[in-house]
Protein backbone atom coordinates (compact mmCIF):
# COMPACT_ATOMS: atom_id res chain seq x y z
CA UNK A 1 0.00 0.00 0.00
CA UNK A 2 1.39 3.29 -1.29
CA UNK A 3 1.35 5.59 1.79
CA UNK A 4 0.33 9.36 1.49
CA UNK A 5 3.12 11.72 2.94
CA UNK A 6 1.77 14.84 4.62
CA UNK A 7 2.47 18.15 3.36
CA UNK A 8 4.85 18.91 5.79
CA UNK A 9 6.57 15.74 5.24
CA UNK A 10 7.07 16.65 1.44
CA UNK A 11 8.04 19.80 2.22
CA UNK A 12 10.89 18.69 4.87
CA UNK A 13 12.25 16.60 1.81
CA UNK A 14 11.77 18.87 -0.58
CA UNK A 15 14.00 20.96 1.49
CA UNK A 16 16.37 17.85 2.35
CA UNK A 17 17.06 17.51 -1.65
CA UNK A 18 17.86 20.82 -2.06
CA UNK A 19 20.13 20.46 0.62
CA UNK A 20 21.79 17.57 -0.48
CA UNK A 21 22.46 19.13 -3.79
CA UNK A 22 24.22 21.98 -2.08
CA UNK A 23 26.20 19.98 -0.33
CA UNK A 24 27.45 17.96 -3.28
CA UNK A 25 28.20 21.51 -5.12
CA UNK A 26 30.29 22.48 -2.30
CA UNK A 27 32.28 18.98 -2.04
CA UNK A 28 32.79 18.90 -5.99
CA UNK A 29 34.04 22.27 -5.71
CA UNK A 30 36.63 21.38 -2.52
CA UNK A 31 37.49 18.46 -4.60
CA UNK A 32 38.34 20.26 -7.78
CA UNK A 33 40.39 22.85 -5.38
CA UNK A 34 42.34 20.16 -4.19
CA UNK A 35 43.06 17.91 -7.36
CA UNK A 36 44.07 21.29 -9.05
CA UNK A 37 46.07 23.74 -6.44
CA UNK A 38 47.12 20.84 -3.75
CA UNK A 39 51.35 20.62 -4.05
CA UNK A 40 52.43 17.42 -6.01
CA UNK A 41 54.38 14.96 -4.81
CA UNK A 42 55.14 12.12 -6.95
CA UNK A 43 57.83 12.54 -10.23
CA UNK A 44 56.63 10.43 -12.66
CA UNK A 45 53.49 12.98 -12.99
CA UNK A 46 53.93 13.99 -16.86
CA UNK A 47 53.92 9.86 -17.37
CA UNK A 48 50.76 9.10 -15.74
CA UNK A 49 49.34 12.09 -18.37
CA UNK A 50 50.76 10.42 -20.87
CA UNK A 51 48.97 7.12 -19.88
CA UNK A 52 45.60 8.85 -19.61
CA UNK A 53 45.82 10.87 -22.96
CA UNK A 54 46.26 7.62 -24.59
CA UNK A 55 42.90 5.74 -22.87
CA UNK A 56 41.29 8.86 -22.44
CA UNK A 57 41.68 10.79 -25.82
CA UNK A 58 43.55 8.06 -28.13
CA UNK A 59 40.87 5.34 -27.66
CA UNK A 60 38.01 7.80 -28.09
CA UNK A 61 39.26 8.45 -31.59
CA UNK A 62 37.42 5.65 -33.14
CA UNK A 63 33.76 7.06 -31.97
CA UNK A 64 35.06 10.12 -32.69
CA UNK A 65 35.92 10.25 -36.03
CA UNK A 66 33.14 7.92 -37.42
CA UNK A 67 30.19 9.88 -35.66
CA UNK A 68 31.87 13.18 -37.23
CA UNK A 69 31.94 11.50 -40.95
CA UNK A 70 28.57 10.32 -40.61
CA UNK A 71 27.05 13.70 -39.08
CA UNK A 72 29.35 15.74 -41.75
CA UNK A 73 27.60 13.58 -44.57
CA UNK A 74 24.14 14.09 -42.92
CA UNK A 75 24.33 17.45 -42.73
CA UNK A 76 25.68 18.32 -46.36
CA UNK A 77 22.88 15.81 -47.50
CA UNK A 78 20.15 17.74 -45.60
CA UNK A 79 21.64 21.25 -46.47
CA UNK A 80 21.58 19.98 -50.03
CA UNK A 81 17.81 19.30 -50.09
CA UNK A 82 16.80 22.61 -48.75
CA UNK A 83 19.12 25.03 -50.13
CA UNK A 84 18.62 23.58 -53.93
CA UNK A 85 15.06 24.45 -53.97
CA UNK A 86 16.35 28.13 -53.52
CA UNK A 87 19.21 27.58 -56.22
CA UNK A 88 21.55 27.90 -53.78
CA UNK A 89 23.27 24.85 -53.18
CA UNK A 90 26.96 26.26 -53.32
CA UNK A 91 26.04 27.32 -49.75
CA UNK A 92 26.28 23.58 -48.26
CA UNK A 93 29.84 24.19 -47.55
CA UNK A 94 29.55 27.81 -45.67
CA UNK A 95 26.08 25.74 -43.80
CA UNK A 96 28.01 22.73 -42.49
CA UNK A 97 31.22 24.12 -41.50
CA UNK A 98 29.65 26.93 -39.50
CA UNK A 99 27.24 24.20 -37.99
CA UNK A 100 29.68 21.66 -36.91
CA UNK A 101 32.62 24.42 -36.39
CA UNK A 102 29.69 26.57 -33.90
CA UNK A 103 27.69 23.94 -32.31
CA UNK A 104 28.14 20.11 -33.19
CA UNK A 105 31.60 19.69 -33.14
CA UNK A 106 31.78 20.63 -29.54
CA UNK A 107 28.49 19.63 -28.57
CA UNK A 108 28.51 16.06 -29.69
CA UNK A 109 32.03 15.29 -28.94
CA UNK A 110 31.35 16.46 -25.32
CA UNK A 111 28.28 14.32 -25.33
CA UNK A 112 30.36 11.02 -26.99
CA UNK A 113 33.19 11.89 -24.90
CA UNK A 114 30.64 11.90 -21.62
CA UNK A 115 29.53 8.71 -22.78
CA UNK A 116 32.60 6.62 -23.42
CA UNK A 117 35.75 8.53 -21.51
CA UNK A 118 33.40 9.87 -19.07
CA UNK A 119 31.73 6.51 -18.27
CA UNK A 120 35.06 4.75 -18.30
CA UNK A 121 36.42 7.06 -15.47
CA UNK A 122 33.65 7.23 -13.01
CA UNK A 123 33.57 3.14 -13.16
CA UNK A 124 37.45 2.76 -13.25
CA UNK A 125 38.03 5.67 -10.29
CA UNK A 126 34.87 3.82 -8.18
CA UNK A 127 36.34 0.13 -8.65
CA UNK A 128 39.47 1.44 -7.51
CA UNK A 129 37.60 2.76 -4.25
CA UNK A 130 35.32 -0.29 -3.74
CA UNK A 131 38.55 -2.63 -4.21
CA UNK A 132 40.58 -0.13 -1.59
CA UNK A 133 43.16 0.72 -3.83
CA UNK A 134 42.87 4.67 -3.55
CA UNK A 135 42.48 3.83 0.66
CA UNK A 136 45.63 1.76 -0.24
CA UNK A 137 47.78 5.15 -2.16
CA UNK A 138 46.95 7.08 0.63
CA UNK A 139 48.18 4.64 3.34
CA UNK A 140 51.55 4.20 1.29
CA UNK A 141 51.65 7.21 1.21
CA UNK A 142 50.37 8.85 -2.02
CA UNK A 143 48.00 10.90 -2.71
CA UNK A 144 44.92 9.52 -4.65
CA UNK A 145 43.97 13.08 -5.81
CA UNK A 146 47.75 13.93 -7.10
CA UNK A 147 48.35 9.95 -8.44
CA UNK A 148 45.09 9.18 -9.46
CA UNK A 149 42.48 12.14 -10.05
CA UNK A 150 44.71 14.67 -11.63
CA UNK A 151 45.96 12.99 -14.62
CA UNK A 152 42.49 11.91 -15.70
CA UNK A 153 41.61 15.40 -14.91
CA UNK A 154 44.36 17.12 -17.09
CA UNK A 155 43.98 14.68 -19.69
CA UNK A 156 40.03 14.92 -20.30
CA UNK A 157 40.87 18.86 -20.86
CA UNK A 158 43.81 18.45 -23.19
CA UNK A 159 42.27 15.35 -25.16
CA UNK A 160 38.48 17.07 -25.59
CA UNK A 161 39.28 20.30 -27.41
CA UNK A 162 41.53 18.06 -29.73
CA UNK A 163 39.27 15.70 -30.47
CA UNK A 164 36.36 18.41 -30.88
CA UNK A 165 38.71 19.69 -33.96
CA UNK A 166 39.01 16.56 -35.21
CA UNK A 167 35.43 16.03 -35.52
CA UNK A 168 35.06 19.31 -37.08
CA UNK A 169 37.52 18.27 -39.75
CA UNK A 170 36.46 14.80 -40.39
CA UNK A 171 32.47 16.39 -40.36
CA UNK A 172 33.70 18.96 -43.58
CA UNK A 173 35.30 15.91 -45.07
CA UNK A 174 32.23 14.14 -45.28
CA UNK A 175 30.26 16.87 -46.39
CA UNK A 176 32.19 17.91 -49.26
CA UNK A 177 32.00 13.79 -49.76
CA UNK A 178 28.56 13.92 -50.06
CA UNK A 179 27.80 17.30 -51.43
CA UNK A 180 30.85 17.65 -54.01
CA UNK A 181 31.72 13.99 -55.13
CA UNK A 182 28.07 12.34 -54.93
CA UNK A 183 25.52 15.38 -55.51
CA UNK A 184 27.70 17.63 -58.35
CA UNK A 185 28.09 20.36 -56.38
CA UNK A 186 31.26 22.63 -57.83
CA UNK A 187 33.88 21.93 -55.59
CA UNK A 188 34.96 25.50 -55.95
CA UNK A 189 31.84 27.41 -54.84
CA UNK A 190 31.93 24.60 -51.90
CA UNK A 191 35.27 25.49 -50.76
CA UNK A 192 35.03 28.98 -51.38
CA UNK A 193 31.74 29.95 -49.58
CA UNK A 194 33.14 28.31 -46.82
CA UNK A 195 36.10 30.50 -46.53
CA UNK A 196 34.02 33.50 -46.84
CA UNK A 197 32.01 32.77 -44.68
CA UNK A 198 33.83 31.04 -41.95
CA UNK A 199 35.81 33.48 -39.51
CA UNK A 200 39.04 32.29 -37.62
CA UNK A 201 38.36 34.46 -34.25
CA UNK A 202 34.49 34.42 -34.56
CA UNK A 203 33.24 30.78 -35.50
CA UNK A 204 36.97 28.37 -34.68
CA UNK A 205 37.46 30.21 -31.87
CA UNK A 206 34.41 30.13 -30.65
CA UNK A 207 34.01 26.24 -30.89
CA UNK A 208 37.17 25.46 -29.16
CA UNK A 209 36.23 27.90 -26.14
CA UNK A 210 32.70 26.11 -25.81
CA UNK A 211 34.65 22.61 -26.14
CA UNK A 212 37.24 23.88 -23.34
CA UNK A 213 34.39 24.57 -21.42
CA UNK A 214 32.65 20.88 -21.93
CA UNK A 215 36.01 19.53 -21.45
CA UNK A 216 36.39 21.24 -17.84
CA UNK A 217 32.65 20.49 -17.08
CA UNK A 218 32.39 16.82 -18.42
CA UNK A 219 35.78 15.07 -16.84
CA UNK A 220 35.35 17.17 -13.41
CA UNK A 221 31.92 15.43 -13.29
CA UNK A 222 32.98 12.10 -14.29
CA UNK A 223 36.40 12.13 -11.60
CA UNK A 224 33.79 13.60 -9.12
CA UNK A 225 31.52 11.00 -9.74
CA UNK A 226 34.44 8.28 -9.37
CA UNK A 227 35.67 9.46 -6.46
CA UNK A 228 32.92 10.58 -4.52
CA UNK A 229 30.46 7.12 -5.12
CA UNK A 230 29.57 4.74 -2.86
CA UNK A 231 32.25 2.17 -2.55
CA UNK A 232 29.34 -0.83 -4.30
CA UNK A 233 28.17 -2.42 -7.39
CA UNK A 234 25.20 -0.78 -7.26
CA UNK A 235 27.32 2.58 -6.38
CA UNK A 236 29.42 2.44 -9.23
CA UNK A 237 26.31 1.79 -11.43
CA UNK A 238 24.88 4.49 -10.39
CA UNK A 239 28.11 6.89 -10.38
CA UNK A 240 28.13 5.65 -14.43
CA UNK A 241 24.92 6.54 -15.19
CA UNK A 242 25.11 10.33 -13.16
CA UNK A 243 27.84 11.05 -14.88
CA UNK A 244 26.61 10.62 -18.94
CA UNK A 245 23.17 11.99 -17.45
CA UNK A 246 24.44 15.02 -15.69
CA UNK A 247 27.41 15.46 -18.12
CA UNK A 248 24.88 15.46 -21.02
CA UNK A 249 22.68 18.28 -19.29
CA UNK A 250 25.27 20.55 -18.01
CA UNK A 251 26.75 20.51 -21.78
CA UNK A 252 23.33 21.28 -23.45
CA UNK A 253 22.47 23.86 -20.92
CA UNK A 254 26.14 25.85 -20.76
CA UNK A 255 25.63 25.29 -25.04
CA UNK A 256 22.96 27.35 -25.02
CA UNK A 257 24.77 29.94 -22.38
CA UNK A 258 27.75 30.18 -24.17
CA UNK A 259 25.94 30.78 -27.55
CA UNK A 260 23.75 33.57 -26.21
CA UNK A 261 26.94 35.13 -24.81
CA UNK A 262 29.09 34.59 -28.30
CA UNK A 263 26.29 34.97 -30.83
CA UNK A 264 23.35 36.77 -29.16
CA UNK A 265 22.88 40.02 -29.65
CA UNK A 266 22.57 41.20 -26.15
CA UNK B 1 52.01 15.23 24.58
CA UNK B 2 52.02 11.31 24.33
CA UNK B 3 52.44 9.81 27.71
CA UNK B 4 54.30 6.65 27.74
CA UNK B 5 57.10 5.05 25.00
CA UNK B 6 56.18 1.73 25.71
CA UNK B 7 52.74 2.39 23.60
CA UNK B 8 53.41 3.06 19.75
CA UNK B 9 49.44 4.06 19.26
CA UNK B 10 47.78 5.63 22.24
CA UNK B 11 43.92 6.39 21.61
CA UNK B 12 42.78 8.80 24.25
CA UNK B 13 38.72 9.69 25.13
CA UNK B 14 38.30 9.06 20.96
CA UNK B 15 34.69 9.75 19.86
CA UNK B 16 33.52 9.07 16.88
CA UNK B 17 29.91 9.07 15.50
CA UNK B 18 28.54 8.56 12.10
CA UNK B 19 25.12 10.64 10.97
CA UNK B 20 23.47 10.01 14.54
CA UNK B 21 25.13 6.29 15.18
CA UNK B 22 27.78 6.29 17.93
CA UNK B 23 30.80 4.27 16.33
CA UNK B 24 33.23 5.22 19.16
CA UNK B 25 31.89 6.97 22.77
CA UNK B 26 34.94 8.04 24.57
CA UNK B 27 37.24 5.16 24.06
CA UNK B 28 40.74 4.71 25.19
CA UNK B 29 42.97 1.89 23.55
CA UNK B 30 47.19 1.51 24.15
CA UNK B 31 48.65 -0.74 21.62
CA UNK B 32 52.05 -1.47 22.97
CA UNK B 33 55.18 -1.27 20.81
CA UNK B 34 56.43 -3.97 19.33
CA UNK B 35 53.45 -6.23 20.10
CA UNK B 36 50.92 -8.17 18.15
CA UNK B 37 47.84 -6.57 19.89
CA UNK B 38 44.26 -7.56 18.44
CA UNK B 39 41.36 -5.79 18.03
CA UNK B 40 37.85 -8.12 18.27
CA UNK B 41 34.31 -8.12 18.12
CA UNK B 42 31.33 -8.54 16.45
CA UNK B 43 30.77 -7.77 12.64
CA UNK B 44 29.61 -4.18 12.45
CA UNK B 45 31.19 -2.78 15.70
CA UNK B 46 33.24 -0.53 14.17
CA UNK B 47 36.90 -2.50 14.33
CA UNK B 48 37.22 -1.37 10.93
CA UNK B 49 36.69 2.25 11.44
CA UNK B 50 38.91 2.01 14.58
CA UNK B 51 41.60 1.03 12.27
CA UNK B 52 41.12 3.95 9.95
CA UNK B 53 41.21 6.43 12.97
CA UNK B 54 44.39 4.60 13.93
CA UNK B 55 45.71 5.22 10.30
CA UNK B 56 43.88 9.32 10.50
CA UNK B 57 41.66 8.34 7.04
CA UNK B 58 38.99 9.43 9.97
CA UNK B 59 39.27 12.14 12.08
CA UNK B 60 37.67 11.47 15.98
CA UNK B 61 34.71 13.69 16.50
CA UNK B 62 36.93 14.28 20.02
CA UNK B 63 39.69 13.00 21.16
CA UNK B 64 43.08 12.59 20.28
CA UNK B 65 44.87 9.71 18.54
CA UNK B 66 48.91 9.53 19.57
CA UNK B 67 51.42 7.58 17.14
CA UNK B 68 54.93 7.77 18.03
CA UNK B 69 54.67 10.62 19.82
CA UNK B 70 52.20 12.53 17.27
CA UNK B 71 48.31 13.74 17.57
CA UNK B 72 47.49 12.44 14.13
CA UNK B 73 44.11 14.92 14.02
CA UNK B 74 46.38 17.96 14.43
CA UNK B 75 48.50 17.51 11.14
CA UNK B 76 48.15 18.74 8.33
CA UNK B 77 47.26 16.58 5.10
CA UNK B 78 50.93 17.05 4.34
CA UNK B 79 52.53 15.67 7.59
CA UNK B 80 50.04 13.00 7.34
CA UNK B 81 50.73 11.36 3.92
CA UNK B 82 54.40 11.87 5.67
CA UNK B 83 53.39 10.47 8.72
CA UNK B 84 51.82 7.46 6.67
CA UNK B 85 55.16 6.27 5.72
CA UNK B 86 55.64 4.69 9.54
CA UNK B 87 52.39 2.49 8.59
CA UNK B 88 51.74 -0.71 6.50
CA UNK B 89 48.15 -1.94 6.07
CA UNK B 90 47.42 -5.36 4.82
CA UNK B 91 43.33 -4.47 3.21
CA UNK B 92 40.57 -6.91 3.59
CA UNK B 93 40.92 -6.97 -0.34
CA UNK B 94 44.52 -6.92 -0.37
CA UNK B 95 43.81 -3.76 -2.84
CA UNK B 96 46.46 -4.48 -4.93
CA UNK B 97 47.16 -2.01 -7.82
CA UNK B 98 45.33 -4.10 -11.02
CA UNK B 99 47.36 -1.64 -13.44
CA UNK B 100 50.33 -3.47 -12.30
CA UNK B 101 51.83 -6.70 -11.98
CA UNK B 102 53.06 -8.60 -8.82
CA UNK B 103 56.65 -6.94 -8.91
CA UNK B 104 55.46 -3.49 -9.72
CA UNK B 105 52.91 -3.49 -6.66
CA UNK B 106 55.85 -4.31 -4.13
CA UNK B 107 58.17 -1.68 -5.85
CA UNK B 108 55.36 0.90 -6.00
CA UNK B 109 55.99 2.30 -2.18
CA UNK B 110 60.05 1.96 -2.86
CA UNK B 111 59.72 3.93 -6.27
CA UNK B 112 57.22 6.65 -4.56
CA UNK B 113 59.79 7.03 -1.41
CA UNK B 114 63.12 6.80 -2.32
CA UNK B 115 65.47 7.46 -5.12
CA UNK B 116 67.33 4.03 -4.92
CA UNK B 117 68.43 2.85 -8.09
CA UNK B 118 66.71 0.06 -10.30
CA UNK B 119 68.68 -3.28 -8.89
CA UNK B 120 68.42 -2.54 -5.26
CA UNK B 121 64.74 -2.06 -5.77
CA UNK B 122 64.71 -5.46 -7.65
CA UNK B 123 66.66 -7.14 -4.50
CA UNK B 124 64.40 -5.41 -1.93
CA UNK B 125 61.21 -6.68 -3.72
CA UNK B 126 62.79 -10.08 -3.96
CA UNK B 127 63.37 -10.11 -0.47
CA UNK B 128 60.10 -9.33 0.40
CA UNK B 129 58.34 -11.68 -1.88
CA UNK B 130 60.92 -14.37 -0.35
CA UNK B 131 59.52 -13.51 3.17
CA UNK B 132 55.70 -14.30 1.69
CA UNK B 133 56.93 -17.34 -0.36
CA UNK B 134 56.26 -15.36 -3.61
CA UNK B 135 59.59 -15.12 -5.04
CA UNK B 136 57.92 -17.39 -8.13
CA UNK B 137 54.98 -14.89 -8.83
CA UNK B 138 56.65 -11.81 -9.39
CA UNK B 139 55.20 -11.62 -12.97
CA UNK B 140 51.87 -12.37 -12.11
CA UNK B 141 49.05 -10.08 -12.25
CA UNK B 142 46.88 -9.67 -9.68
CA UNK B 143 43.63 -11.35 -11.24
CA UNK B 144 45.81 -14.81 -11.56
CA UNK B 145 46.56 -14.54 -7.70
CA UNK B 146 43.95 -16.81 -5.44
CA UNK B 147 42.86 -14.74 -2.64
CA UNK B 148 45.47 -16.02 0.08
CA UNK B 149 48.21 -15.12 -2.57
CA UNK B 150 46.70 -11.37 -2.93
CA UNK B 151 47.00 -11.06 0.53
CA UNK B 152 50.18 -12.04 0.73
CA UNK B 153 51.50 -9.70 -1.72
CA UNK B 154 49.86 -6.87 -0.04
CA UNK B 155 51.41 -8.32 2.92
CA UNK B 156 54.96 -8.01 1.20
CA UNK B 157 54.39 -4.46 -0.39
CA UNK B 158 52.87 -3.27 3.42
CA UNK B 159 56.26 -4.37 4.73
CA UNK B 160 58.41 -3.20 1.60
CA UNK B 161 59.36 0.01 2.78
CA UNK B 162 59.88 -1.85 6.84
CA UNK B 163 56.98 0.31 8.52
CA UNK B 164 57.16 0.91 12.25
CA UNK B 165 53.57 -0.58 12.89
CA UNK B 166 51.37 -2.52 10.37
CA UNK B 167 47.41 -2.47 10.44
CA UNK B 168 45.64 -5.88 9.45
CA UNK B 169 42.13 -5.63 8.42
CA UNK B 170 40.16 -8.73 9.28
CA UNK B 171 43.22 -10.60 7.27
CA UNK B 172 41.45 -14.04 7.90
CA UNK B 173 38.21 -13.38 6.46
CA UNK B 174 37.61 -15.82 3.10
CA UNK B 175 40.95 -17.82 3.75
CA UNK B 176 40.98 -21.87 3.20
CA UNK B 177 42.91 -23.18 5.94
CA UNK B 178 46.18 -23.58 4.63
CA UNK B 179 46.14 -19.98 3.45
CA UNK B 180 45.04 -18.88 6.78
CA UNK B 181 48.12 -20.53 8.73
CA UNK B 182 50.57 -19.52 6.64
CA UNK B 183 48.98 -15.61 7.25
CA UNK B 184 49.07 -16.34 11.06
CA UNK B 185 52.68 -18.08 11.16
CA UNK B 186 53.76 -14.73 8.77
CA UNK B 187 52.30 -12.08 11.22
CA UNK B 188 54.28 -13.36 14.17
CA UNK B 189 57.18 -14.13 11.95
CA UNK B 190 56.96 -10.36 11.17
CA UNK B 191 56.41 -9.05 14.55
CA UNK B 192 59.27 -10.83 15.98
CA UNK B 193 62.06 -10.81 13.71
CA UNK B 194 61.48 -7.26 12.70
CA UNK B 195 59.70 -5.68 15.77
CA UNK B 196 57.14 -4.39 13.79
CA UNK B 197 53.87 -2.78 15.89
CA UNK B 198 51.23 -5.17 14.98
CA UNK B 199 47.44 -4.13 15.24
CA UNK B 200 45.16 -7.18 13.70
CA UNK B 201 41.73 -6.39 13.74
CA UNK B 202 39.41 -9.63 13.09
CA UNK B 203 36.67 -11.57 14.11
CA UNK B 204 38.32 -14.60 14.24
CA UNK B 205 38.69 -15.65 17.40
CA UNK B 206 40.64 -19.16 17.54
CA UNK B 207 43.23 -17.15 15.16
CA UNK B 208 43.60 -13.73 16.70
CA UNK B 209 44.08 -15.09 20.20
CA UNK B 210 46.56 -17.54 18.78
CA UNK B 211 48.98 -15.23 17.85
CA UNK B 212 48.27 -11.63 19.58
CA UNK B 213 49.78 -10.79 22.73
CA UNK B 214 46.98 -8.55 24.01
CA UNK B 215 44.15 -8.24 23.20
CA UNK B 216 40.73 -5.70 23.28
CA UNK B 217 37.36 -6.92 22.66
CA UNK B 218 34.96 -3.64 21.34
CA UNK B 219 31.30 -3.27 21.04
CA UNK B 220 28.38 -1.14 22.01
CA UNK B 221 30.89 2.22 21.14
CA UNK B 222 33.00 0.75 24.16
CA UNK B 223 35.93 -1.41 25.08
CA UNK B 224 34.24 -4.12 26.72
CA UNK B 225 37.31 -5.91 28.13
CA UNK B 226 41.30 -5.93 27.71
CA UNK B 227 44.03 -8.44 28.23
CA UNK B 228 45.82 -11.30 27.32
CA UNK B 229 43.79 -14.07 25.12
CA UNK B 230 44.22 -16.34 28.51
CA UNK B 231 42.84 -13.64 30.37
CA UNK B 232 40.16 -12.95 28.07
CA UNK B 233 39.34 -16.30 27.74
CA UNK B 234 38.39 -16.76 31.87
CA UNK B 235 36.49 -13.04 32.15
CA UNK B 236 33.43 -13.21 34.29
CA UNK B 237 32.53 -10.39 31.95
CA UNK B 238 28.58 -12.22 30.19
CA UNK B 239 29.32 -9.62 27.30
CA UNK B 240 33.07 -11.15 26.46
CA UNK B 241 32.39 -14.43 27.81
CA UNK B 242 29.54 -14.96 24.85
CA UNK B 243 31.93 -13.06 22.36
CA UNK B 244 34.93 -15.52 23.41
CA UNK B 245 32.58 -18.90 23.78
CA UNK B 246 30.42 -18.14 20.61
CA UNK B 247 27.00 -18.31 21.88
CA UNK B 248 24.18 -17.14 20.03
CA UNK B 249 22.26 -15.35 22.32
CA UNK B 250 22.75 -13.35 25.60
CA UNK B 251 23.59 -9.89 26.39
CA UNK B 252 24.26 -9.66 22.56
CA UNK B 253 20.83 -10.24 21.55
CA UNK B 254 19.63 -13.03 18.88
CA UNK B 255 17.21 -10.97 17.31
CA UNK B 256 17.35 -7.45 16.14
CA UNK B 257 14.80 -4.96 17.70
CA UNK B 258 11.34 -6.02 17.08
CA UNK B 259 7.78 -5.34 17.83
CA UNK B 260 6.16 -7.81 19.77
CA UNK B 261 5.97 -11.20 17.86
CA UNK B 262 2.64 -12.03 18.68
CA UNK B 263 1.48 -8.90 18.56
CA UNK B 264 3.47 -8.24 14.99
CA UNK B 265 1.68 -11.65 13.66
CA UNK B 266 -2.01 -10.60 14.35
CA UNK B 267 -2.20 -6.78 13.59
CA UNK B 268 -0.63 -6.88 10.20
CA UNK B 269 -2.96 -5.33 7.39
Amino acid sequence: MRKVLPLLERVRLLGRSGLDVLEALGRSTLFLLRVLLGRGQFGSGFQLLVRQLYSVGVLSLPIIVVSGVFIGMVLSLQGYNILSSYGSEQAVGQMVALTLLRELGPVVTALLFAGRAGSALAAEIGNMKSTEQLSSLEMIGVDPLKYIIAPRLWAGFISMPLLAMIFSVVGIWGGAMVAVDWLGVYDGSFWANMQNSVSFSEDVLNGVIKSVVFAFVVTWIAVFQGYDCEPTSEGISRATTRTVVYASLAVLGLDFILTALMFGDF
Amino acid sequence: MSADDTYAVELKEVTFTRGSRTIFDSVDIRIPRGKVTGVMGPSGCGKTTLLRLIAAQLKPDSGQVWVNGRNLPELSRADLFDMRKQFGVLFQSGALFTDLDVFENVAFPLRVHTKLPDEMIRDIVLMKLEAVGLRGALELAPDELSGGMKRRVALARAIALDPQILLYDEPFVGQDPIAMGVLVRLIRLLSDTLGITSILVSHDLAETASIADYLYVVGDSQVLGQGTPAELMNSENPRIRQFMQGIPDGPVPFHYPAPDYRTDLLGGD
